[in-house]
C-alpha cells in the first residue's frame, strides 16, 4: 500500500510540474538573431559579446548552421544577420526575394587561407598556383601520390593531403580559386570538418600537405611550416608570397586570400536596435578580427563598407556569386 | 576413456581459452575508456572551477563558460522526460493490457520497434517540419524537447511494455477476483510492481537524449545564447553543441574548456542515472 501513494505521488507530479512551466509568457526583450558561417562565427561571437556588455536589453544569439545553412535561414527570414564566408548566390538571392528579403552585404574582415606542410619538410620553399593545381584537382586522384611528380626536383617522397570537408565553405572557395570551379577536387584525401584534425594530420606525416583557414596555422607554428605561394600573376607583384596581414590586403598573396562577410536584413520587419548593433560591429570589428585571428580590412575600405551601410545598398556585388579574382576595392567603390 | 579423458581435457582447455579472450576484450574496452577519461581529465580539470560554470560564451576562452549549455541541456532533458516518459507508459500500457492482439496491434508493433533504430537525424528532420514550421513552435526549448521525445519515446515504450509483461499473470488473476476493475488492477498493481524495471528503460533513453546533438541542431538549437531559458519558447542550446564549438577552435585554451565541458556532462549523466537508480531501489522494496 505505501509504494502505491509513492507512485501515485509521482504520477501527480509530472502533469503539474508540465502545467507550471508552460505558465510563464512574459514578454521578452528584442531579440537580434545571428546564424551562417564557422569561420565568421568567432568575430560576430567577439562583436555579440562586447555589444551586450553595452546594451542590456538587447539578446543577440548567434548559431552556426554553416554559411548554406545560414543563408537558408536568412532568406526565410528567421534572422536578422547571416555570417558568410563567401558571398550569397543567384539561386540563394532568388530565394530571398521571393520571401521579399532584401538585405545590404558587408565585408567585415579578410582570412589568408594557409597552405602547410610537415615542419621537417625541406624541399618546398614555394608552391606556384599550378602546381597547386596538379595536386588538388579531381584529376589528380590516384595519380599524383609523390612529391616528385610535383616538381621534378622534389624528393621521392609519399605525398598526404590534408584538408576540409566537402560541406565546409573552406573548401570550396580553394576549389574554386585552385582547380578553378567550386567543388572539382580529388576525393582521395583525409578530410575533416575540424581544422585541429588536420593540424595534427600534418604534424604527424612528413609527406604531408594540407589547408585551412590562417588561424590554425597561427595558433600551431611550431607544428607546421607555412608555404609561400606564386599565383603566377605579376599584375599583384610577382614571385612567392607567404600570407600575412599586409600581404592578404595588398591583395599580394593572390586568390586564397578571401573575404567574410555579414548580410544585414533591410526592411521594415527588421527591429530598430538592428541599426545600433550593425554601426557597433562595423566600429569594433577590425580589432576584434585581428583577436579572434583573422585580418582586419584597411581603414579606407571599412569606411566605404560603413557608408555602404548608411546608404543602405541593398544586393550583392557579386551578381554570379564568384569571388575569386575580384578586388574588393573596386566592387565596393562600384556599389556605393 | 582415454578418449574420452582427453576430449574433455580439451574442452577444458577450450573454455580456459575462451575465458582469457573474454577477459582480454573487457580490459581493451575498460583500458580505452580509462585512457580517454585520464585525458580529458588531465586537460580538463583545471578550468572547472566556479567561474567556468556559471558564465556564458565568450571570445575569451579563461572568460568562457558553460552556464547557457548547462541549464540549456538540462531544462531540455527533464521537459524530455515529462512528455515522453506518461506517453511512453501510458502507449505501454494501451499495448499490453487493452488493446486487442489483432493485425493492428502487430503492425504498431513492428514500427515502434523499427523507430527505436532510426538515426537520430532523422528525427531531427522531422521535428524541424512538424513542430518548428508547421505547428509554428519556432526554434525554441520546447520543440527540442519535443523531437528528444520523439526520439526516446520508442525506447520507453519497449522497456515499459516489457516490464508490464514480466509481471506474473497470477497477480493479474488475484486482482480481478477480488472484484477489480482493470484500470484498478493497473493503477494499483501492475504499475507499482513494473515501476522498477520501466524506470530501467527510461534510465537508458535519457543517457542517450543528453548526448544527442544532432537532431537538436538541426531544429536550430544555438552556439552563443548569453540568458538562461525563461520560457518554453526560449531560444537555448545544449552542452554537446558547446563542446564542439570549443573544440574546432584554434586556440589551445579553447580546448581545455572543451575537455571541462566533457567532464560537466559526464558528471551530469552519471547523477542523472544515479537519481534513477536511487528512485528505482526505493520503488522496489
Amino acid at each position: 500500500m505505501k509504494a502505491n501513494y509513492r507512485f501515485a505521488l509521482f504520477a501527480v507530479a509530472i502533469p503539474l510540474l508540465l502545467s507550471r512551466c508552460g505558465g510563464s509568457g512574459k514578454q521578452e526583450e528584442v531579440t537580434l538573431r545571428i546564424d551562417g558561417s564557422s569561420t565568421v562565427y568567432p568575430i560576430s561571437e567577439a562583436v555579440a559579446e562586447e555589444y551586450q556588455k553595452e546594451h542590456k536589453g538587447v539578446r543577440i544569439t548567434i548559431g552556426v548552421s554553416g554559411t548554406g545553412g545560414g543563408f537558408k535561414k536568412f532568406c526565410n527570414g528567421e534572422i536578422h544577420v547571416a555570417n558568410a564566408s563567401r558571398p550569397v548566390t543567384p539561386h540563394e538571392v532568388t530565394h530571398c526575394t521571393g520571401n521579399n528579403v532584401r538585405f545590404v552585404e558587408l565585408p567585415v574582415a579578410y582570412d589568408g587561407l594557409a597552405v602547410v606542410v610537415h615542419p621537417d619538410n625541406t624541399w618546398v620553399d614555394h608552391l606556384t598556383l599550378s602546381e597547386l593545381r596538379r595536386i588538388w584537382e579531381s584529376a589528380a586522384q590516384g595519380k599524383i601520390t609523390n612529391w616528385n611528380q610535383v616538381r621534378p626536383t622534389f624528393p621521392d617522397q609519399k605525398l598526404q593531403l590534408f584538408g576540409p570537408g566537402t560541406d565546409s565553405g573552406t573548401f570550396e572557395y580553394f576549389t574554386e580559386a585552385v582547380n578553378g570551379e567550386r567543388g572539382n577536387s580529388r576525393g582521395d584525401y583525409t578530410a575533416s570538418e575540424d581544422d585541429n584534425v588536420l593540424v595534427q594530420g600534418v604534424n604527424s606525416n612528413i609527406g604531408a600537405l594540407g589547408y585551412f583557414g590562417i588561424a590554425y596555422y597561427l595558433e600551431n607554428q611550431d607544428k607546421l611550416k607555412l608555404v609561400a605561394i606564386d599565383d603566377e600573376n605579376d599584375a599583384n607583384g610577382s614571385g612567392a608570397v607567404l600570407p600575412s596581414e599586409q600581404t592578404v590586403q595588398e591583395g599580394t598573396y593572390g586568390v586564397l586570400a578571401r573575404a567574410l562577410y555579414i548580410y544585414v536584413r533591410q526592411d521594415e520587419s527588421a527591429p530598430a536596435e538592428l541599426d545600433g548593433f550593425v554601426r557597433y560591429y562595423l566600429d569594433h570589428v577590425s580589432d576584434l578580427a585581428r583577436e579572434t585571428g583573422y585580418i582586419p580590412l584597411q581603414a579606407d575600405l571599412l569606411s566605404m563598407v560603413r557608408q555602404r551601410w548608411e546608404n543602405r545598398v541593398t544586393g550583392t556585388m557579386y551578381p554570379d556569386g564568384k569571388e575569386v579574382g575580384t578586388v574588393l576595392k573596386e566592387k565596393l567603390q562600384k556599389g556605393s | 576413456m582415454e578418449h574420452y579423458k582427453l576430449q574433455a581435457l580439451r574442452q577444458r582447455l577450450y573454455d580456459i581459452l575462451f575465458q582469457v579472450l573474454a577477459l582480454v576484450g573487457l580490459l581493451m574496452a575498460v583500458l580505452v575508456l580509462l585512457w580517454l577519461l585520464v585525458t580529458v581529465f588531465e586537460d580538463g580539470i583545471g578550468r572547472l572551477n566556479r567561474q567556468f560554470l556559471t558564465s556564458f560564451p565568450s571570445r575569451r576562452a579563461e572568460e568562457a563558460g558553460i552556464l547557457a549549455g548547462l541549464v540549456g541541456s538540462l531544462a531540455v532533458v527533464l521537459l524530455t522526460i515529462l512528455i515522453a516518459v506518461p506517453i511512453g507508459i501510458g502507449s505501454a500500457i494501451y499495448l499490453e493490457e487493452y488493446g486487442k492482439k489483432n493485425w493492428f496491434s502487430r503492425f504498431i508493433e513492428i514500427n515502434i520497434a523499427n523507430l527505436a533504430g532510426v538515426p537520430s537525424i532523422v528525427y531531427g528532420l522531422l521535428g524541424l517540419g512538424l513542430f518548428v514550421r508547421w505547428m509554428q513552435l519556432d526554434r525554441s526549448l520546447l520543440a527540442g524537447a519535443l523531437t528528444l521525445s520523439l526520439l526516446i519515446m520508442p525506447v520507453v515504450i519497449i522497456s515499459a511494455r516489457e516490464a508490464l509483461r514480466a509481471v506474473p499473470a497470477g497477480i493479474r488473476e488475484a486482482s480481478f477476483a477480488m472484484g477489480a476493475t482493470r484500470w484498478q488492477t493497473i493503477w494499483h498493481h501492475l504499475l507499482p510492481i513494473s515501476f522498477p524495471s520501466i524506470l530501467t528503460g527510461i534510465i537508458l533513453a535519457v543517457s542517450r537524449a543528453i548526448g544527442e546533438t544532432a537532431p537538436l541542431i538541426t531544429i536550430g538549437a544555438l552556439t552563443f545564447v548569453t540568458f538562461l531559458p525563461d520560457s518554453l519558447h526560449s531560444a537555448f542550446t545544449i552542452l554537446p553543441i558547446q563542446i564542439f564549438n570549443w573544440i574546432s577552435r584554434p586556440q589551445a585554451a579553447f580546448h581545455e574548456n572543451a575537455a571541462a565541458g566533457i567532464i560537466v556532462l559526464l558528471v551530469i549523466t552519471l547523477l542523472l542515472n544515479a537519481t534513477a537508480i536511487y528512485l528505482r531501489n526505493r520503488f522496489s522494496r
